[in-house]
């Protein structure tokens, strides 16, 4: 008791001290942070070729024009809408097929690469090293070199995204084969079972909801990465989209409509998987 | 009894049913899959593709980012020779630095080594090429067309026409038109990567450099060699190392406005979102459709809307992805809120706190790791998309990647810009991660 008292102001300076200490780190950080963000601000201002506070003012100019346009021939829209259809259902395609194709590339490398379960344990790191070189390559660096070697059209940006998407999904996969229970996996060790056999039916069966809810996220994502791609032109409504833009005058409507195609696509996935995906979760508890 | 039975029977039959259900998903699901994929690949009509694909383009393109050549050509109307990496002018050789696998005897003339016994001469505006079984070529450029002598039962890829011949040796290839003779020959490694031939170190081996970096000797007297060096090497005009630096720095400054400047904007919003601290219904309801929205619209329409406004630049990629990234962090953020404790917030109330202390001693401190670690893995994965928008923008490492790849034929810097890309990526991956388990010291990181 005596001891304690006598210490407690000890005690209570070093709580100070440290949350003095603490407080000075926070700001330093916050100081270094600040700094960092006007340097780039200033960079990038100085590197762009319109100013940012002449930007600022002529930002609704664009999407004014492109409204009053949409406006003054409203009565086209609906064919618009059927027109660029089945580009949508292009850029749809694309992503859905480079989602399930980079899914399995994903499901084998994660499985291949986890502590655990992996066939060849020693080839662990190269797996790894593998799945983090697929998600750093950008998208759009596979694409123009396949549109290079194969020529233009859906397939390239197919593999540039199934590519990516392989490395991104195989990070997340392994890390939820990491926490599987590996009783069954013994089970059927146990009884003569090879790897395929062992991670198919003792694995596979544990990890799928997940699997597929992050699937369905991955989905969505690739929706919007080949709309890019088409940008730069690997076909679908991206593309669609920069020649109702580059042609300017009077295209704007049908710019417009792509507009409202992609925005309401988007949106339509995003709801419909997050209801799949609270369903998965669901059943999972 | 019965009762329990009847239960008993119940729990069988819906086990029996659960069971059903899951065997037809495990074996419907991937079928469904397999089925589309079928579909997919005649819709993209990939068989049609597989006969159009142009594999020599594959073959040069794998050549050429390992590989580059050297051309010496004699044009036919000037009757000049001249030697060239890749034939171009930024590569065109001095007279002192041609290597000594050309001879040139004299004007108009030249004798090109290629390499295990075979040679090419040209002399009199014509060309001689030796094979390495002794059989010779000879071609000659007349204003009508090319006039050639081939010998028979030549056992290397002659493709011959009135207006041109090419012959393609192993490492090596001859093309003569109407107007030019043009001897190349591939060698391994990326050429001027360090000094461009312009430079006063160009064409010096490793250790020679090493010595004039040492010694005393100045090449240009007006500064020490190491800043020499660094100044060329800066200023290489065909890699253009400094431009591509700055290029990253671009790239990594978009991603950062981006990121750090959406969390800035999104965290108040945050609080007027989160359903436990929105200050009224209509509030929730209507930030969180804007979210939606900011998020709908997509990073690609907002770089295009941005760009009219903005010019093309790494601002206009900026602030496209601080307005994707506002709705998405609105959204985390938000979310994130909801699930605070409210116990805290209540210890602090009790303190007498006033409402902005109970936020910061309440609040932030549960909040702030999870808000973080999300933050700094989306700068991560902008580093990526920021890549991305600066193709469209026209910024950074991005419009350097796709004007390299819209020439068609600098595969070598294509090669160059992806590998710094990757490199990019993956130092932006362990800072971030790095960061936030500093940060987050103790947390575990969702």
């Amino acid at each position: 008791m005596v001891d304690l008292a006598a210490h407690a102001p000890d005690v209570r300076q070093e709580y100070m001290a440290l949350t003095r200490r603490r407080r000075m780190y926070s700001g330093i950080l916050l100081v270094i942070f600040v700094l960092l963000m006007v340097a780039s601000f200033d960079l990038a201002e100085s590197r762009n070729a319109g100013g940012f506070w002449a930007g600022i003012r002529s930002v609704f100019d664009f999407p004014a024009s492109v409204l009053s346009e949409f406006w003054s021939k409203i009565d086209e829209f609906p064919g618009n809408i059927v027109r660029f259809l089945p580009s949508l259902a292009e850029t749809l395609n694309i992503a859905a097929a480079s989602t399930i194709l980079g899914a399995c590339i994903a499901v084998v490398l994660a499985l291949l690469s986890t502590r655990g379960l992996a066939r060849w344990p020693r080839l662990i790191p190269v797996f790894r090293r593998t799945m983090d070189i697929l998600r750093a390559v950008p998208e759009i660096a596979v694409a123009l070199v396949l549109i290079f070697v194969l020529g233009g059209g859906p397939v390239p940006a197919m593999i540039a995204i199934a590519l990516h998407t392989a490395g991104a999904l195989g990070k997340l996969f392994s890390e939820v084969a990491e926490n599987a229970d590996l009783k069954p996996v013994e089970g059927l060790a146990s009884v003569g079972a090879g790897w395929i056999k062992r991670m198919y039916l003792g694995v596979i069966p544990q990890v799928a909801p997940n699997f597929l809810s992050y699937a369905m996220l991955r989905f969505e994502i690739n929706i919007r990465a080949s709309a890019i791609l088409g940008f730069v032109g690997a076909g679908g409504i991206g593309y669609d989209l920069r020649n109702t833009m580059t042609f300017g005058r009077g295209m704007f409507d049908q710019a417009a409509a792509i507009f409202l195609l992609l925005f309401a696509t988007i949106v339509a996935v995003d709801q419909i998987s997050s209801y799949f995906r609270n369903r998965l979760s669901a059943t999972q508890r | 009894m019965t009762d329990l039975a009847l239960g008993d029977r119940k729990r069988h039959q819906e086990a029996e049913r659960l069971f059903a259900r899951k065997r037809l998903l495990s074996v419907g699901l991937p079928a469904v899959a397999a089925i589309y994929l079928v579909y997919v690949f005649f819709a993209f009509d990939v068989p049609g593709l597989v006969e159009r694909a142009r594999l020599d383009n594959a073959q040069i393109l794998v050549a050429d980012s390992y590989s580059h050549k050297t051309h010496v050509t004699l044009d036919t109307r000037s009757g000049e020779v001249e030697v060239a990496i890749e034939g171009e002018i930024k590569g065109l050789y001095p007279e002192h630095l041609v290597p000594d696998w050309i001879n040139q005897p004299a004007e108009g003339e030249a004798r090109v080594d290629l390499g295990s016994g075979q040679f090419a001469e040209i002399r009199d505006g014509a060309v001689w090429l030796h094979l390495s079984d002794g059989k010779v070529i000879e071609a000659r450029p007349t204003s009508k067309g090319v006039e050639s002598i081939l010998p028979e039962g030549l056992d290397v890829p002659v493709n011959v026409s009135n207006t041109r011949l090419t012959v393609t040796l192993e490492d090596a290839r001859l093309t003569v038109t109407r107007t030019r003779i043009e001897v190349l020959r591939y060698f391994f490694g990326w050429e001027m990567f360090w000094f461009d031939l312009q430079s006063a170190y160009a064409g010096r081996s490793a250790t020679e450099l090493a010595a004039l970096a040492f010694g005393s000797e100045r090449v240009d007297p007006e500064r020490h060699n190491i800043f020499g060096m660094l100044r060329d090497f800066w200023n290489n005009r065909v890699w253009r190392h400094g431009d591509v630096a700055w290029a990253l720095v671009e790239t990594v400054i978009m991603a950062f406005i981006g990121t750090f400047g959406a969390a800035i904007i999104a965290l108040p919003l945050g609080f007027l979102a989160a359903r436990n601290f929105a200050p009224s219904l209509l509030a929730r309801f209507g930030l969180r459709r804007v979210f939606d929205f900011l998020r709908g619209v997509d990073g690609l329409i907002w770089t295009i809307v941005l760009s009219r406004a903005f010019g093309p630049g790494p601002m206009t990629g900026s602030l496209a992805i601080l307005l994707t990234e506002c709705g998405t962090f609105g959204k985390i953020f938000s979310e994130a809120l909801e699930n605070t404790d409210n116990r805290q917030i209540e210890g602090v109330r009790a303190t007498g706190a006033n409402a902005v202390q109970r936020y910061r001693f309440g609040v932030i401190p549960q909040v702030m790791p999870v808000l973080l670690s999300q933050v700094l893995y989306y700068f991560e994965s902008n580093t990526r998309s920021a890549t991305i928008i600066g193709a469209i923008v026209g910024g950074g490492i991005g419009l350097f990647l796709t004007q390299a790849i819209i020439t068609q034929k600098d595969w070598e810097q294509v090669a160059y810009y992806i590998v710094l890309i990757i490199i990019m990526v993956m130092v932006m991956d362990s800072l971030s991660g790095w960061l936030r388990t500093r940060l987050i010291k103790g947390r575990p990181v969702k």
